[in-house]
């Protein structure tokens, strides 16, 4: 039997895994986005050779561990504060490429005002925001993005105006800030979505390497344990209950 | 002799032109009195154009706070200024940055409370100071400025003592010594370190992953012995910072038969107490703690066993009085007088409180 050094040959190679994506198994469920979105991350940071200069601030949330698979520099969070430190990060680092990776409980909970702030100042940082509507790590609490009528633990009813309010759409909101220069949704759960979701993510950091402002990149994704459906119907569900309300694409570009 | 330019300015002032020549690298602040002046004078001298000093006027204390985490994160020199309401603020900051190790200096101009209080000054924030102030086991280096010239020397100072134990270090000054003009010296200029010399002595900061394996900048351990050994380790930290780093300064106190304890601006009033008690012959001296914590509890301790009585003075209900019935254990009678909510002691009823010691 031949031995996978022996199978994969240089000529015979189509597709590795990113060298910045360590063999770390993670501890993300069957189904989850994130660990597709942390490919993604490693692949454009390594294809920009960027991994000497990029500084990545993980979130308190499922992927507060972000730091312990993909090889490069990290700082961890208070909840909802990675805006303010990825600020300030970038303004005493400019050459460096500084990001955030944060979830909707981190982003458009405990910290609307650090990513509203910092989006508004029109920060040089990419702000990448995983959205699944739904509190993972905590065990599946109603987040701000939770959809109407959406059942959580603490909105057990399904989610009500009286009672909750309604979901935010903070990347509708990112667009009408002058200092943003790049807000796009984009998703993970199709080839195409896939492809789609790298080239936003590099678009963002070719432009704040460039200097132009704020880029925030929305992933809608699922959480299959907090939504207590399999990986494949909570594709499903994310496809017919999320998208039509966070709908994919870019919002602003500067660009265009 | 190079003859040094004496100049007139408030506390604040100092402050700010202090870090400018320090080789400062950034300040976040949020305009709060008494304290704003920290902000506006940095604003007014623009250093980015001269020392290239990042000022970024944030959007509350918390999004401050966290500035100084990702500027300490990768290894600057990085500041802030509030006062009390503010710094109550911070502890969530300041506690991550004690947890994950991270220098940084936060000047504390304090202001009567609790609650939004008054903007008149007081010293009601010591056991928040002293005792950590946010979740978990730490502590936190406590300078206690008592002049305009102390509150520029001791922003150098804080950093030095930030990065050789790699943790926050708190200013506590308070609204009359932040407000009030004096002379002052401003310390020699000092230049920013460049990048690589923020990787040479900084081997531990995010700085990008070259030439070495990654750095992760965290205060988070889900095992709980692993947890626990981060807790020692700190804790040996914290006793050695209690071994090597205590600072007081003493008057009068070789033959002192009452000795008055104070800080900051407290111990300027005091020195004027002093004068009157010597004056009527009772023998009074003085420790003032420069650093609350560490605190100077063995001279404390050394001195209680030949004074009759102890006054702490303090512009509280009586903070630091504790630390020292923690020092003298009984071996002499500790009493405190303090003035609360924006009122500052008059010389006179701290000698009113000397004599009532005596009775």
């Amino acid at each position: 039997m031949a031995n996978n050094q022996e199978i994969i040959k240089p000529e015979n190679l189509v597709y590795r895994k990113p060298r910045l994506l360590n063999d770390n198994p993670m501890h993300y469920c069957p189904g989850c986005g994130h660990s597709v979105v942390h490919k993604l991350i490693a692949e454009v940071i390594e294809e920009m050779g960027l991994e000497e200069k990029a500084i990545g601030i993980s979130p308190v949330g499922c992927a507060v561990f972000a730091y312990n698979y993909i090889d490069i520099d990290w700082i961890e969070a208070a909840h909802g504060r990675a805006p303010a430190i990825a600020s300030a990060a970038k303004r005493l680092n400019p050459e460096h490429l500084i990001f955030t990776y944060q979830g909707d409980g981190d982003l458009v909970g405990i910290g609307a005002g650090e990513t509203i702030h910092a989006l508004n100042r029109g920060e040089n940082i990419v702000i990448i925001f995983v959205n699944n509507a739904i509190y993972g790590m905590t065990g599946g609490q109603m987040a701000p993005t939770t959809l109407m009528g959406m059942k959580t633990s603490t909105c057990p009813y399904g989610r009500q105006a009286n009672l909750h309010g309604y979901p935010i759409k903070l990347t509708e909101m990112a667009a009408m800030f002058e200092g943003t220069c790049y807000v796009t949704r984009q998703s993970v759960s199709r080839v195409a979505y896939i492809r789609r979701a790298k080239q936003a993510l590099r678009k963002a950091f070719e432009y704040s390497m460039q200097g132009r402002g704020s880029s925030l990149v929305e992933i809608v994704s699922t959480c299959s344990s907090g939504w207590k459906l399999s990986p494949e119907a909570s594709n499903q569900w994310m496809e017919d209950n999320m998208f039509p309300y966070y709908k994919l694409g870019d919002l602003k570009d500067v660009k265009s | 002799m190079e003859e040094k330019e004496i100049l007139l300015m408030k506390g604040n002032e100092a402050v700010a032109h202090a870090a400018i020549r320090c080789g400062c690298d950034g300040y976040f602040g949020y305009p709060i009195t008494p304290q704003s002046e920290v902000l506006e004078t940095l604003s007014l001298e623009k250093p980015w154009e001269t020392t290239g000093m990042v000022v970024l006027q944030a959007e509350s204390e918390v999004a401050s706070i966290n500035m100084l985490y990702g500027g300490a994160a990768t290894g600057k020199r990085v500041m802030t200024s509030s006062s009390s309401p503010g710094v109550a603020l911070m502890q969530e900051g300041i506690t991550y940055m004690a947890g994950a190790e991270l220098p940084g200096l936060i000047v504390n101009v304090q202001r009567g409370g609790p609650g939004l209080g008054t903007i008149q000054p007081s010293q009601g924030d010591y056991f928040q100071s002293t005792r950590g102030g946010g979740n978990g086991d730490y502590n936190v280096i406590v300078l206690a400025p008592a002049s305009v010239q102390e509150m520029a020397d001791f922003v150098d100072l804080s950093f030095t003592l930030a990065f050789r134990y790699r943790t926050p270090v708190i200013m506590l000054s308070d609204g009359v010594i932040g407000q009030m003009m004096e002379k002052v010296v401003l310390p020699p200029f000092k230049p920013r370190r460049t990048d690589e010399e923020v990787r040479l002595e900084c081997p531990w900061a995010v700085t990008g992953m070259r030439g070495r394996s990654k750095n992760i900048i965290t205060s988070l351990e889900l095992d709980p012995s692993a947890m626990e050994q981060h807790n020692l380790q700190l804790q040996k930290k914290y006793q050695t910072i209690r071994e090597n780093e205590v600072r007081y300064e003493e008057f009068l106190t070789d033959d002192a038969d009452y000795l008055i304890v104070a800080f900051g601006s407290a111990s300027r009033i005091a020195l004027k107490s002093i004068e009157i008690c010597r004056q009527k012959g009772i023998r009074v001296g003085m420790l003032r703690p420069i650093t609350l914590w560490p605190f100077p509890t063995a001279r404390i301790a050394e001195l209680a066993e030949r004074v009759k009585g102890i006054l702490s003075v303090e512009i509280n209900a009586g903070q630091m009085v504790e630390d020292i019935r923690l020092a003298v254990e009984g071996r002499t009678p500790v009493n405190h007088y303090g003035r609360m909510g924006g009122i500052v002691p008059a010389p006179d009823e701290i000698v009113d409180a000397i004599e009532k010691m005596r009775k």
